[in-house]
């Protein structure tokens, strides 16, 4: 029996705000708060809403039958909780059907998989606890920014205990193998891969309104009528998209939604399934592996990392941004954390492509791949320097480390010293009755100053050492 | 096919763009094999490469003197006594009264003097008489100077004429135009068959400002000749420690040089480690050193002055960064000779060369702020001046005569096909 797995991607970016050399050093806020209103409500209204309506709706009329998977990166919730709170309340809807699974991705929907472990798992962790906040149910299956998958992220992910991770079915990598099949991670077979069929997807997320597609216009039954006609062996269609596939790149004028609506009749009526990633992960078994040494997505027809790494200038902004990443893990500035999610989504490094696709991109706010370039280097200029005004430039990052565990261990190691100093006192109190009560209490108070000081001293000084370096 | 071309200046005697172009479409052409050029020039000096045969119109008679062939012979310097025996045979009115020496030809001083309207209108009375002498299929005029040239031959010969509109007056005078100039331009454009502009932007002009045929107007964008080894091999100075960010060309209106010195100013807030240059002459040199000693950044501002030959390519060379941010330019062929020199280049949107070039940084030329942002960034990020120095020479690279004489070639045919129909 045939089943298809359906899963939509939700992810807008923060909009960076037009930031000239001069502003580095003086502006810390890097963000085009109207762009950010008006293109998350714009798409709200375009395209999320109506869209998750319909899959309520499906979900609503074919409850035994339609299953639907999704995921929203990190930051897209944010924007959303703040510009489009209606969408949230419409996923919530959606979360109640029962026939929704949340599946996780990296909260920046960066490229942090490809630069720095201890980033990448803090921020899936970070985003694996807020779907369970929000959602209820802790995500098993997991999705990378942009479907980006090779040997070792697979390997990190498996890590993490989830069990499942999307990616796509790259000709590249599959050859003459089927991506109709379930398989598993090269490196650790526990982790089993769903592969996109890109063609399947992109019928309706590329082509599905082009009237000078050959096969315009396209019906739901003749669309499941592909599915069915597929070898018998072949029992998994994987079709994932960008949920803004409805609405904005195919206009809902195209009648998509209604497209949409009709798939569960028409696949009932010919057998075929729907199920959700956990679902084939727990019933199907895996065929074979997928080698993947170098790392794939779903962009482009190259399908590998060339959008936002192709060129020296992409290059270079990815090394300088994760040049800090060590730096801003082990800080706890809740502003510099925050604009580390937002610098990393990939969109930024996306802008800066030089790749002549043929498909026009939206660059936002920039003329051409150099603009995009100069104004992201400029924030990141600025962002970088106030992440080395935290802590001396020369220190090496493992001695910084060690450092801060042992301010914090000995933080802790204070607190539970007072503690210990109040319960004696307590005691005192209570065995000395009312007799001198003052007495006691001062050296108690002062013992904690006077431990502090070393300690807190320690950072100051080095701090104040380099500054004069500079 | 044979062209006859009327141009006003030629290698290498130059003046301006308008020679090397010029030169570039006349060799362009040379090169399909089967194209037959005559270049008519005011003044030519001898030393022109010989690919096409070139007219001086200086010694073209417009009076019937009687001149023997030895006399002849020691008195022409670039044509023969048979060409001025052939040419006498085709004097077709009286011009007697006219300034003319011994010979019956009138004298060219050359390039723009003060009477350059007089020498337009001989240069148009001797077109005359060359159109009744040469066989040819088509008439090409270049630049304003020499629309009366071709409109006459034109109505000599009952060929069509293309014109190539390198400039229009909008562009030299930021929309005050000269009314004489626009009249020239205009009866040219009114009389051509076929308009062949720089550019779309110029296309535009001449479409909307002198209310041409959409349909004869044609974007002919140049082209640069690669540059020669010794060239090339001209040393990259080392610029770890500070960089030159350069502007070279005429400092006039035009070409916007306060927009320059204003992002200068800008860029120098931020960092004190770059130098600017801004090589040529020009009516506002004095202006700009005022400007630049305003804003107080004269220690890091310098007017090396006017510079030829050689000197243009060290100073392309030894920039990092050039900036073209013209207020109007039909094309532009500087930034393309920067890129060849592997120098990135930012230029105004309103560069008409912006059109066939992807590997540059386009700026609007009012827009100081980008300006100065785009010039600071490639100062300070290797990668983006890596990017566009690399990408940028391969992109030139591609641009060249060759092809835009096989289009010129194509539009003749069209235009031949289509006359009289």
């Amino acid at each position: 029996m045939k089943t298809i797995c359906l899963y939509f991607e939700i992810h807008q970016i923060i909009h960076l705000k037009r930031y000239r050399c001069f502003d580095i050093g003086r502006d810390h806020y890097y963000y085009d708060d109207y762009e950010n209103e008006r293109s998350i409500s714009d798409i709200a209204e375009r395209s999320y809403i109506p869209a998750l309506s319909t899959l309520i709706e499906m979900a609503k009329n074919y409850s035994d039958t339609f299953k639907v998977a999704l995921s929203i990166s990190g930051v897209a919730l944010e924007q959303l909780e703040v510009h489009a709170p209606s969408v949230i309340e419409l996923l919530h809807q959606l979360n109640e059907t029962g026939c929704c699974e949340f599946l996780c991705e990296p909260y920046s929907h960066g490229l942090s998989s490809l630069a720095n472990e201890d980033c990448f798992r803090e921020e899936v962790e970070r985003m694996r606890t807020k779907i369970k906040q929000i959602f209820g149910k802790e995500p098993k299956v997991f999705r990378n920014s942009s479907l980006i998958y090779s040997n070792e992220i697979g390997a990190t992910v498996a890590d993490m205990g989830f069990k499942g991770m999307l990616t796509e079915g790259a000709k590249h990598i599959l050859g003459w193998k089927s991506p109709h099949y379930l398989y598993h991670c090269a490196m650790n077979p526990n982790l089993k891969l769903l592969l996109r069929d890109f063609k399947l997807s992109d019928d309706i997320s590329l082509r599905f309104s082009n009237s000078e597609w050959s096969e315009y216009p396209l019906f739901a039954d003749k669309y499941i009528d592909w599915i069915a006609a597929l070898p018998e062996e072949e029992q998994v269609i994987n079709i994932f998209m960008e949920l803004s596939a409805l609405g904005i790149a195919q206009p809902l004028s195209s009648n998509i939604l209604e497209f949409m609506k009709a798939l569960p009749v028409c696949a009932k009526e010919r057998g075929v399934t729907f199920s959700t990633p956990t679902d084939i992960i727990t019933k199907l078994k895996s065929v074979d592996q997928v080698d993947v040494p170098y790392p794939m997505s779903w962009v482009d027809e190259e399908r590998d990392i060339s959008p936002w790494l192709g060129n020296v200038m992409q290059r270079e902004a990815f090394n300088k941004l994760y040049s800090v990443a060590e730096r801003v893990h082990l800080c706890d500035d809740r502003r510099i954390k925050q604009d580390w999610d937002y610098l990393q989504a990939s969109n930024n490094f996306r802008f800066m492509t030089t790749k002549n696709t043929g498909i026009w991109l939206n660059r936002g706010i920039y003329d051409s791949p150099y603009d995009a370039f100069t104004n992201y280097m400029n924030i990141l200029g600025d962002f970088i320097s106030r992440v080395n005004s935290l802590y001396p430039v020369d220190m090496d990052n493992e001695e910084l480390n060690s450092l801060l565990t042992t301010i914090k261990n000995q933080g802790e190691e204070l607190v539970a010293l007072n503690k210990e100093v109040e319960r004696l006192q307590a005691k005192l109190e209570k065995a000395e009755g009312k007799k001198a009560p003052a007495v006691k209490k001062e050296p108690a108070a002062k013992k904690p100053v006077a431990a502090k000081k070393p300690v807190a001293k320690k950072p100051v000084a080095k701090k104040a050492a380099s500054k004069k370096e500079e | 096919m044979k062209v006859l071309m009327f141009g006003w200046e030629f290698p290498p005697k130059i003046y301006g763009g308008l020679a090397v172009a010029s030169y570039g479409i006349t060799k362009g052409l040379s090169l399909q094999g089967d194209m037959e050029t005559t270049f008519c020039l005011p003044k030519p000096c001898g030393d022109e490469e010989k690919f096409l045969n070139i007219i001086g119109m200086n010694q073209v008679p417009i009076v019937w003197r009687d001149v023997n062939y030895d006399y002849l012979k020691s008195r022409l310097s670039t044509s023969t006594p048979e060409q001025y025996y052939a040419f006498r045979d085709h004097i077709y009115s009286d011009f007697s009264y006219m300034h003319v020496n011994d010979l019956g030809c009138m004298e060219f001083a050359g390039g723009y003097p003060g009477n350059l309207h007089d020498e337009i209108n001989n240069f148009s009375i001797i077109a005359g008489v060359v159109a009744r002498q040469q066989e040819f299929d088509i008439i090409h005029a270049h630049d304003w100077l020499t629309y009366p040239a071709g409109v006459h031959a034109k109505l000599v010969s009952g060929k069509p004429l293309c014109i190539h509109v390198h400039a229009t007056d909008f562009d030299r005078s930021r929309g005050k135009v000269n009314p004489t100039v626009y009249a020239m331009e205009k009866n040219g454009m009114d009389h051509a068959d076929c308009i062949m502009c720089v550019s779309e932007l110029t296309r535009q002009t001449v479409i909307h400002q002198y209310h041409q045929d959409p349909r004869k107007c044609f974007a002919m964008h140049n082209a640069v000749y690669p540059l020669s080894q010794d060239l090339l091999d001209i040393p990259r100075p080392d610029h770890s420690k500070e960089k030159v960010v350069t502007f070279l060309g005429r400092i006039t209106m035009q070409k916007g040089p306060e927009y320059f010195v204003e992002a200068a100013a800008l860029v120098l807030k931020r960092t004190r480690n770059i130098r600017f240059v801004m090589a040529g002459s020009g009516d506002m040199l004095d202006a700009m050193i005022n400007l630049a000693a305003e804003r107080g950044i004269a220690d890091r501002f310098h007017f090396p002055g006017f510079q030829r030959g050689r000197q243009v390519y060290e100073a392309y060379k030894n920039s990092d960064v050039f900036v073209m941010p013209s207020v109007s330019e039909p094309f532009g062929i500087a930034p393309l000779e920067a890129m060849q020199c592997g120098t990135p280049s930012i230029i105004s949107k309103q560069s008409g060369c912006g059109e066939i070039l992807d590997k540059v940084i386009k700026t609007d030329y009012w827009d100081i702020n980008a300006m100065a942002d785009a010039i600071y960034s490639i100062c300070t990020n290797p990668s983006l001046f890596q990017y566009l120095q690399e990408e940028g020479k391969k992109e030139v690279d591609g641009i060249t005569w060759e092809k835009v004489g096989l289009r010129i070639r194509a539009l003749y045919e069209q235009v031949l096909k289509n006359y009289g129909k």
